[in-house]
């Protein structure tokens, strides 16, 4: 069995959402993750706060966000146990995130151990 | 209390303390030496006080004759070099010769040897009978009853795990400050299973089930009274036991058939057990690791509240959303599917069980069927009847067979 990152990516709630709607998403992404876990194929993850983050340029400039040129940028990721892309994009397919408008999930493989890479 | 119930009284709770310190005295390679000494004690106090009656302090007079026999053993040395070894070896650090079965001995000697019994080397059911043997007084049939097997495989394990601690020279002591954390991670593990084994043993001899739990909670008391080994993990276990502990009385019909939580008489909840359940898990709440015993007594706590509030079943859901991120189990992963359900509704948690992929499992089609209950009686039934081909326990079935009654009428 391989292991898919999925990596979430969406607008810093913070800012377009209130705290009651932030703990409603809260839940259903921990609803989300749990029934991933129920099924024994959660290995890890963790939330990405879009407050204190940095990005570091080529010519080692520090600035403060924004990370890429679209307001979504990467709130956080799981990695998962899967048999297949497929099985991976059906996981990614139930998460929270994609309820808002040009919110994505992005599904990559880990090449550690998977005997193909070093 | 007449002698014919104070001698196994005593037995049950001085046997394994008297063993501990004189194992710590005698070394891992005589364990047998120091559990004859304790039996040789019981022995002479059977006999003795038959004639002339049960002495001013019985554990004083134990306490004596035990400690008359192990020095009695050392001074003749018949037990070797290694021996007296051990005792020179005791003497340069200074505790000297005695045998001291002061109760902070007594406690050290039995929180070391617990160190000792659990020691990663042997296999963990050999963990528990060893424990349960040489620091709780349990016989070999006792242990035998409480694991559902034959005398004569207890005391091969035993034998066995007894001669690896011996080969492994494993030393009673408390492990050194870098090496603490693991040992004690595999103690816990040790008193949760002794705990779960008479929690849910199908045995049915109720007072040898609730004799395991009480010793279990009894050593998680050790752990917790000692500053060495006073961590929140612990601490958390000890409040899982005792929340568990307070449904005893519940749970089980004057027939010894199990009582569903939906069904018990909550007045018959022990609320000393719950208060104090409350009070270790308040006391776990330190540092910033949060172990499966912390989510499993936080469970454990939210159940001692038998009324669905809006918050209860949220919280319990939440809760193994987390542990199953830590520690997957296909029963948390049922239960945390039937958590889905109150708090989420049924039809949610249809969903999410079809995808638990444990289609062996009887308990997985006692939980379709449930949560078919109302919305498809017919598939309802369907289920349960393949939970009643796939169960295990005569238990199980009458609680099923019930359930499918009941969708019949």
């Amino acid at each position: 069995m391989d292991q898919y990152l999925l990596i979430m990516r969406h607008e810093d709630g913070m800012k377009v959402a209130s705290p009651e709607q932030i703990q409603a998403w809260m839940k259903q992404t921990m609803d989300w993750i749990g029934g991933i876990a129920a099924q024994n194929k959660f290995v890890s993850g963790t939330g990405l706060p879009f407050s204190d983050a940095k990005v570091v340029k080529s010519n080692k400039v520090v600035t403060n966000g924004p990370f890429g040129d679209i307001k979504e940028t990467i709130g956080g990721f799981i990695v998962v146990k899967a048999s297949s892309i497929d099985e991976a994009v059906e996981f990614a397919k139930g998460c929270p995130v994609l309820a808002g408008d040009g919110n994505t999930v992005e599904v990559r493989k880990v090449a550690k151990d998977d005997g193909v890479h070093a | 209390m007449e002698q014919k119930e104070l001698i196994p009284h005593l037995f049950r709770t001085e046997a394994g303390k008297i063993t501990a310190v004189l194992c710590k005295v005698f070394s891992i390679q005589h364990i047998e030496v120091a559990e004859d000494i304790t039996s040789e004690t019981f022995l002479l106090a059977l006999e003795t006080w038959t004639y002339k009656g049960i002495p001013d302090n019985p554990v004083a007079w134990l306490h004596t004759v035990a400690r008359n026999k192990a020095k009695n053993q050392l001074h003749r040395a018949r037990i070797g070099e290694k021996i007296s070894k051990a005792i020179q070896s005791q003497q340069e650090i200074g505790s000297g010769p005695d045998i001291d079965l002061s109760p902070q001995n007594i406690s050290d000697s039995q929180l070391q040897m617990l160190f000792a019994l659990c020691h990663p080397s042997i296999p963990v059911e050999a963990q528990i009978g060893l424990s349960l043997r040489i620091l709780c007084g349990f016989g070999i049939d006792e242990i035998a009853s409480a694991f559902l097997t034959g005398k004569e495989t207890i005391n091969k394990r035993l034998f066995r795990a007894k001669e690896k601690l011996r080969a492994d020279n494993v030393a009673i002591e408390f492990p050194t400050a870098d090496e603490i954390g693991k040992r004690l991670e595999a103690v816990l593990t040790t008193l949760y299973l002794l705990f779960s084994e008479g929690y849910y043993s199908e045995c049915q001899d109720r007072v040898l089930r609730e004799d395991l739990c009480q010793e279990a909670m009894r050593l998680t008391h050790l752990l917790v009274e000692n500053k060495e080994t006073n961590c929140p993990e612990a601490n958390a276990l000890l409040s899982l036991m005792y929340f568990h502990t307070s449904r005893f009385p519940a749970r089980k019909d004057a027939s010894g058939a199990i009582i569903l939580y939906d069904d018990q008489d909550e007045a018959l909840w022990d609320q000393t057990c719950i208060a104090r359940g409350a009070y270790y898990l308040h006391q776990s709440a330190q540092g910033n690791r949060i172990s499966t015993y912390h989510l499993e007594a936080s469970i454990a706590y939210w159940h001692t509240i038998k009324h669905d509030t809006p918050g209860k079943w949220e919280n319990i859901l939440q809760l193994y959303n987390t542990l199953l991120q830590i520690q997957y189990s296909p029963i948390a992963a049922l239960n945390r599917t039937y958590a889905l359900s109150k708090a989420n509704g049924k039809r949610e948690a249809i969903q999410e069980a079809r995808k638990l992929n444990l289609t062996g499992n009887p308990y997985y089609y006692s939980l379709l069927g449930e949560l078919f209950s109302g919305i498809d009686d017919e598939q309802a039934k369907q289920h349960f009847t393949e939970a009643l081909k796939l169960s295990q326990t005569q238990a199980d079935r009458n609680i099923i067979s019930k359930k499918i009654d009941a969708l019949t009428q």
